[in-house]
């Protein structure tokens, strides 16, 4: 592993922001599509909904940046990867179609509002499960051989991919009780807060899980994490979790609605930094390194030039626009 | 495993590689009709709201506002089919992926960079942000979403076309395509034509159905002024186009002369060579067994006349290719004529709308308001035989020539294909019936005085309220 930067290494770095990015705009998305069931009236779904209303396309775009930035950098990894998971990633595709249209349709319907609203929580679930089982089916690694993936179309199913699927349903979760203290007021934010302690506590208990059991998988992970010197870099990021842990208790103790949002949003960090270091450098675990599946010199360098310019601007009027939809959402006029 | 999942498929009587080339049919059908119609309908609502901010007069709010719900509701079944179309080239085409996506991926790229991103964080304040800031900055804000629409429609147009005709590439070591040069690739020679062409369509696909949905209100009250301007509009776009486009798709067909001529002779039902002038085939029924076109209804030289502006030009047929290589001719030949077709009923519908405008009887003729209601599909069925033409001709390759669809598809097991296929046939019936439900419901709805944007931020709306937008002209 040399120290300077080299362009795979790089675009591995671009892909995995992209990807982070989806993950917590989209998970808190996501999130209030899990939470839904448990707010049943009319008024309190509808706040849920406008609340994300204006941006959630934009969320989700960083998903196709994910998913297509990796065949155009990583092609190999996205050819072995997609078949690989291919029961979890149409199952997702599925999930976000009943997410999406949910938002456009459910004011379509006359008096039979709670379809869609059905349709937003189910594609919710499923998208947010699908998305973890396949986090849990990439880590446990595939079966490669050649340029192909070489195994079944249920290999991805595992008790430990299981166990990803339910932490990322529950991560999302907390992300989306976190968006509803920001974004919300009254009695809905009293219920968020409520839903949170719970949710904050399962979400560090499946951290804990996940970080257990993922030494197992292969010896190459314990490894990383545990021998020295590497443990001088790694240490630090369950360190970071307990602080973070504590101020977010801290947070939801004195009810500042504007913390526990970034808060979550910082342990997903963590728990994603944790990932890239177990990972880091294959890109398919233990079969296909960042090296072996990048694409040719040419593709990544013209592809960064984009990159330079496009994701600073992106950044910006993605930002201006959650900037204009700032502020607590509101029944009623204002 | 790859053996195993072979002889499994075949014992079932269906190969994977016809399941996944079902499947991307399929989900690319239902996926083309909403963008076509939004990239026509972006820019027409960009053009509304600027007609607004110039005049001033309520009834371009009106329309703006109208059309604008049913954007919204479009568009929303258009990112969601999009989405599947994205992983749809990793699930079932991974070979595909891991050959062209050095090439591919990066246009791809490129479009969610410069096109989806911007349509997606526009699209917000677009919908619902007019009172937040205010009708100019809202007004850049549709302009962005218009000008996304048409920056995707570059990219992946660009993209498809490298496949019909690849240019700028290399072949690498591990048998990938790579640019050699990106300009090349990216203005690869049918491209323009395409581009050009398919934008031209999409606008058309609008006109009529925004035309289709003015004269449905025109026929129950001439009066509507709403309904009048959109109808006006409508059908000066379809006088205008039509015939363009007419052009146009002549070009791109020349064009396909020169680099894909094996396509051309599918289109044109030529199994036969005519050394001495080939015939234009108006109607038959091409028999690929047999190769040839049964009951033919021809022109004698015709065709060489159109294709070669020449009555006497020799023209090669499919006799001259290997039979492994012939495209599927009766679809390609039967959608071609489906969309000519259609784009001949666009240009009557224009001239004769052209004839009332200059009798006085735009807002009056029954006759012309059947006809274009009745021409309210024809955009998205000449849309699909288009590109069912276009899509089948290049076959039996992905990438025209040089990477074979066989060789293309992921080594995948028949049975997961097929159910991930029977899994969006459910869900897309499902889905997107209730969406065109929804969308004909709007449209079933004249445009009001005061007619207000899509339903957001305003939950009291649940309560049975309309929210208001009085106060925000400028």
């Amino acid at each position: 592993m040399s120290a300077a930067i080299d362009l795979a290494t790089l675009w591995a770095f671009i892909i995995a922001f992209a990807v982070f990015v989806y993950v917590v705009m989209d998970g808190f998305d996501l999130g209030l599509g899990i939470l839904f069931p448990l707010f049943p009236a009319k008024a309190d779904r509808d706040v849920i909904m406008n609340s994300v209303a204006p941006v959630w396309d934009g969320n989700e775009t960083w998903l196709v940046l994910g998913g297509g930035g990796m065949m155009a950098a990583f092609p190999l990894a996205y050819s072995v990867l997609m078949p690989a998971l291919y029961t979890p990633m149409i199952a997702m595709l599925i999930g976000l179609i009943f997410r999406g249209v949910a938002f456009e349709f459910r004011w379509r319907t006359q008096g039979k509002r709670n379809r869609w609203d059905l349709a937003f929580a189910g594609g919710s679930w499923l998208a947010a499960l699908a998305q973890g089982i396949a986090l849990g089916a990439i880590l446990q690694g595939v079966h490669v051989e050649g340029r192909h993936y070489a195994g079944g179309w249920w290999d991805w199913l595992t008790p430990f991919s299981i166990l990803t699927g339910a932490a990322i349903a529950i991560g999302y979760a907390l992300l989306g009780a976190g968006w509803l203290v920001l974004k919300t007021e009254g009695a809905l934010r009293d219920k968020a807060y409520h839903l949170c302690w719970y949710l904050l506590f399962a979400m560090l208990a499946a951290i804990a899980t996940v970080s257990i059991a993922t030494p197992f998988l292969h010896i190459q992970y314990a490894q990383r994490w545990f021998t020295w010197p590497n443990v001088i870099l790694t240490a630090p990021v369950p360190i970071a979790v307990a602080i973070i842990t504590v101020l977010l208790l801290r947070a939801l103790a004195n009810k500042q609605d504007s913390q526990p949002f970034p808060l979550v949003l910082a342990l997903f960090a963590l728990s994603y930094a944790g990932l890239g270091i177990s990972m880091y450098p294959y890109i398919v675990p233990q079969s296909i390194t960042i090296w072996q599946a990048a694409s040719p010199e040419n593709s990544q360098l013209f592809m960064l030039a984009g990159v330079a310019i496009l994701i600073p601007l992106i950044l910006g009027y993605t930002g201006w626009a959650y900037w204009v939809f700032r502020g607590k959402v509101r029944g009623g006029y204002h | 495993m790859y053996g195993d999942a072979m002889s499994w498929a075949n014992s079932w009587g269906l190969n994977a590689v016809d399941l996944a080339r079902a499947q991307f049919a399929f989900t690319m059908s239902f996926h083309i009709v909403f963008p076509a119609f939004s990239i026509g309908l972006a820019s027409y609502l960009a053009v509304l709201e600027a007609r607004w901010l110039l005049t001033g007069r309520e009834v371009f709010l009106n329309l703006f506002n109208y059309w604008l719900k049913i954007f919204s509701v479009a568009f929303g079944m258009g990112v969601v089919s999009g989405i599947v179309m994205s992983y749809q080239f990793g699930t079932n085409w991974s070979v595909f992926a891991d050959k062209a996506g050095p090439v591919i991926g990066p246009l791809m790229a490129y479009e969610v960079l410069t096109a989806f991103f911007l349509e997606a964080g526009f699209l917000g304040v677009m919908l619902f942000g007019l009172e937040r800031v205010g009708p100019k900055l809202h007004f850049f804000a549709t302009a962005m979403v218009a000008v996304g629409t048409l920056i995707s429609a570059f990219w992946i147009l660009s993209a498809n076309s490298w496949m019909q005709t690849p240019a700028g590439y290399a072949v690498n070591a591990d048998g990938q395509f790579v640019a050699a040069d990106w300009l090349k690739a990216i203005f690869n020679p049918s491209f323009p034509y395409r581009l050009v062409h398919m934008v031209l369509a999409a606008y058309l696909t609008t006109a009529l159905v925004v035309g289709a949905v003015g004269a449905f209100h025109l026929l129950r009250d001439q009066h509507l002024a709403g309904p009048r301007v959109m109808f006006s509009m409508a059908m000066w776009m379809a006088t205008l186009v039509a015939p363009i486009q007419i052009l146009a798709g002549d070009q791109h067909g020349l064009n396909a002369l020169e680099h894909q001529p094996v396509k051309i002779m599918a289109m044109e039902g030529h199994y036969q060579s005519h050394p001495d002038g080939a015939p234009l085939i108006l109607f038959g029924l091409p028999d690929q067994e047999a190769g040839k076109v049964k009951y033919a209804i021809e022109i004698p030289r015709m065709g060489s006349l159109i294709l070669k502006h020449s009555p006497d030009a020799p023209m090669a047929g499919l006799d001259t290719v290997p039979r492994e290589n012939w495209p599927p001719v009766p679809i390609t030949f039967w959608s071609f004529r489906i969309m000519v077709g259609m784009g001949l009923l666009m240009f009557g519908l224009g001239l004769f709308s052209l004839w009332c405008r200059w009798r006085g009887t735009l807002y009056q003729s029954r006759l012309l308001h059947l006809f274009a209601m009745a021409m309210g599909p024809a955009g998205f069925i000449a849309v699909l035989a288009g590109w069912i033409t276009t899509e089948t001709g290049r076959q039996p390759f992905t990438v025209y020539g040089l990477l074979r669809t066989a060789e293309s598809a992921s080594p995948l097991a028949a049975p997961a294909v097929g159910s991930s296929l029977l899994a969006f046939v459910i869900v897309y019936f499902a889905v997107f019936a209730a969406g065109v439900i929804y969308l004909l419901r709007l449209m079933a709805q004249p445009p009001h005085p005061g007619e207000a944007g899509p339903p957001s931020n305003i939950p009291a709306r649940a309560a049975g309220i309309t929210p208001a937008v009085e106060g925000i002209a400028p």
